[in-house]
């Protein structure tokens, strides 16, 4: 187990330097001077050359990535061209946020998928079947943020049982806070949930067909426990492997989401950066959400191995 | 397994298409759907810009199948419009990743060692970032307009596409026709144009259409959050923008083009799966 964590480690460090590589040069791919692109096109030049001073791009490119690289390893990710706060900060203060609504997005695309995946599968070419199926395609072809807004007409503007937008900070209220999450975490959780029914569906189906399958039948099991103790069991393996997957489609889609529901997330905060021009925040959201995307599916890769000897076996 | 084209050897693979229902209803919707937007101007007689102050925010009716928005516009007709930009990107995004994405997966599949190592990192590096997460950081840094949104979006998608291309490649290779090809001396590339992507074909036709719907929900979050082609260009995205801030006086304006985006989507993904059932039902 050790040395395949190790190998998978290893394995990582080449994505990690590319994806530094790539989230260093963003900043040097715009036309232009940088520091001119980030004051905008009426600076002084006096504060254009300060700026380059202070951000080192007098200096030749490599020598600007390895001491950008240092300061990333110290936990510089640099200050916001707009507040003048460091990057990290603002980033961590804003994550409990995404990711609260993240997780909560997480647990219910669970309960939703798992349940009607089993159930189509187990009911395989039946009406059930089938409605399952339609429900996990148009849970595919909906964009997440109309849904969002749906969401807002009925549960907010029609009936009045949830907030539309606002936040209270999970640490002030839960029970408030809890609130203004649901209807953003359902929005991103039942896109997801169309797309692990149909995983939870085909690995249910391949996974029925199996020999220990008709074994367990055949010494008298009741077909709940053949499908729950046996079947969904080894089912749900590579379940978590898309659910992983999928986190960092969750985490990108926080952006747009945010903006629907007016949430203080680190998505909101990238539109701000935007409109800013603020790139040090860009650069550091940017990096900070695919790092952390890499390490959830490191975890879940070593639950997989963990679950499944014969991955790390092999 | 055959070379040239296997599955186009077989006749019936076109009336096998059409009998599968999931690529029938999914075509005729997208035919339907591409024609209005085509001919959009057989379907509505108001143009896209045409401000009405008097007829602001009214609700659907016989003028207005989707009523008009703040400035009066129809919306039916920016819908329709919109749906001619969406769809290009859509498949213009997808046209250029297949072409790239085929490049790559075919050329590190066949070839292996140090260049498969190397490009793939490079492709698992940029699949690394969340996908719309980074579209948004090339779209803030390019600039918004349609021609920056579909190079954002090749860059995301292509990676995918080489995976899916490399994997097929990497199975084939081992086929011991392509070694006949080899031992009576084909060239490299005549086996890879020749032998290899026809059979290669069927997971990357998959996997266009899955991206042709990808990109035209990434470009329709893109100009949502205002990086798409900017006013008073219509595009989906700044439709549902301008709608979402009138939900509660005037949800059809947000109803009705949601819909419409929903039901172009199912039409792509429903082709898609159809697609994927008579091609290479090992993908189901």
């Amino acid at each position: 187990m050790l040395s395949y964590l190790v190998k998978r480690l290893v394995g990582i460090i080449p994505v990690l330097l590319i994806v530094s590589i790539f989230t260093f040069l963003l900043i040097h791919i715009i036309p232009g001077d940088p520091a001119g692109n980030i004051l905008g096109p009426h600076a002084p030049k006096e504060e254009i050359l300060a700026l380059r001073s202070k951000l080192g791009l007098d200096q030749p490119i490599f020598i600007q990535y390895f001491n950008w690289l240092n300061r990333l390893f110290s936990g510089d990710m640099g200050e916001s061209i707009t507040t003048g706060r460091p990057v990290l900060q603002m980033i961590l203060m804003r994550l409990p946020v995404t990711l609260a609504m993240t997780l909560l997005a997480t647990v219910i695309s669970i309960l939703i998928a798992i349940p009607l995946g089993v159930i189509a599968a187990v009911k395989q070419n039946s009406k059930t079947d089938l409605f399952s199926m339609l429900a996990a395609l148009l849970g595919i072809s909906v964009p997440s943020f109309w849904l969002g807004i749906m969401l807002i007409y009925l549960f907010s503007v029609k009936l009045g049982w949830l907030p539309s937008i606002g936040y209270v900070p999970l640490t002030e209220n839960f029970r408030e806070a809890s609130k203004f999450l649901i209807l953003p975490a359902a929005s991103m959780g039942m896109v997801l949930a169309a797309v692990v029914t149909r995983m939870v569906r085909s690995s249910m189906l391949e996974v029925l067909r199996q020999e220990y399958i008709t074994t367990a039948r055949s010494k008298g099991l009741s077909e709940l426990a053949v499908i729950i103790r046996h079947g969904l069991k080894n089912a749900l393996i590579p379940v978590i492997t898309v659910i992983g997957l999928n986190f960092g489609y969750l985490l990108g889609s926080t952006v747009v989401i945010e903006q629907v529901f007016t949430l203080p997330g680190v998505g909101s905060m990238v539109i701000t950066a935007i409109l800013g021009r603020d790139y040090p925040v860009l650069q550091g959201v940017l990096l900070f959400i695919t790092f952390f995307y890499l390490i959830i599916n490191l975890i879940v890769d070593m639950l997989y191995s963990f679950l499944d000897p014969r991955i790390r076996l092999s | 397994m055959k070379k040239g084209f296997p599955f186009l050897h077989e006749e019936s693979i076109i009336c096998r298409l059409f009998r599968n229902r999931l690529f029938s209803i999914g075509a005729i919707v997208l035919i339907v759907m591409v024609s209005v937007a085509t001919f959009a101007p057989m379907f509505t007689p108001y143009d896209y810009t045409t401000h009405n102050y008097k007829k602001r925010i009214a609700p659907p009716s016989g003028a207005h199948w989707f009523g008009t928005d703040e400035f009066g516009r129809d919306l039916f007709t920016r819908v329709v419009y919109g749906a001619r930009l969406s769809l290009r990107v859509g498949f213009l995004v997808a046209i250029f990743t297949a072409i790239g994405g085929s490049l790559i997966g075919l050329l590190v599949g066949y070839y292996g060692k140090w260049l498969d190592s190397i490009v793939m990192r490079i492709m698992d590096a940029l699949m690394s970032f969340p996908a719309i997460l980074l579209a948004i950081t090339i779209m803030a840094i390019l600039g918004p307009s349609m021609l920056n949104a579909i190079l954002a979006l090749i860059i995301v998608y292509t990676p995918r596409l080489a995976r899916v291309v490399r994997s097929a490649v990497l199975r084939i290779r081992e086929m011991e026709y392509v070694e006949g090809c080899r031992s009576i001396g084909c060239s490299n590339l005549r086996i890879i144009f020749s032998h290899i992507l026809p059979n290669a074909l069927p997971p990357l036709i998959v996997q266009v259409t899955i991206t042709v719907a990808y990109a035209i929900l990434a470009e329709a979050a893109l100009s949502f959050l205002g990086l798409g082609e900017p006013p008073p260009a219509p595009t989906w995205g700044n439709i549902l923008s301008d709608g979402k801030n009138f939900i509660h006086m005037a949800p059809w304006m947000t109803i009705s083009p949601g819909l419409f985006i929903l039901t172009t989507v199912l039409s792509i993904n429903l082709l898609g799966d159809g697609l994927r059932d008579v091609l290479d039902p090992k993908l189901n």
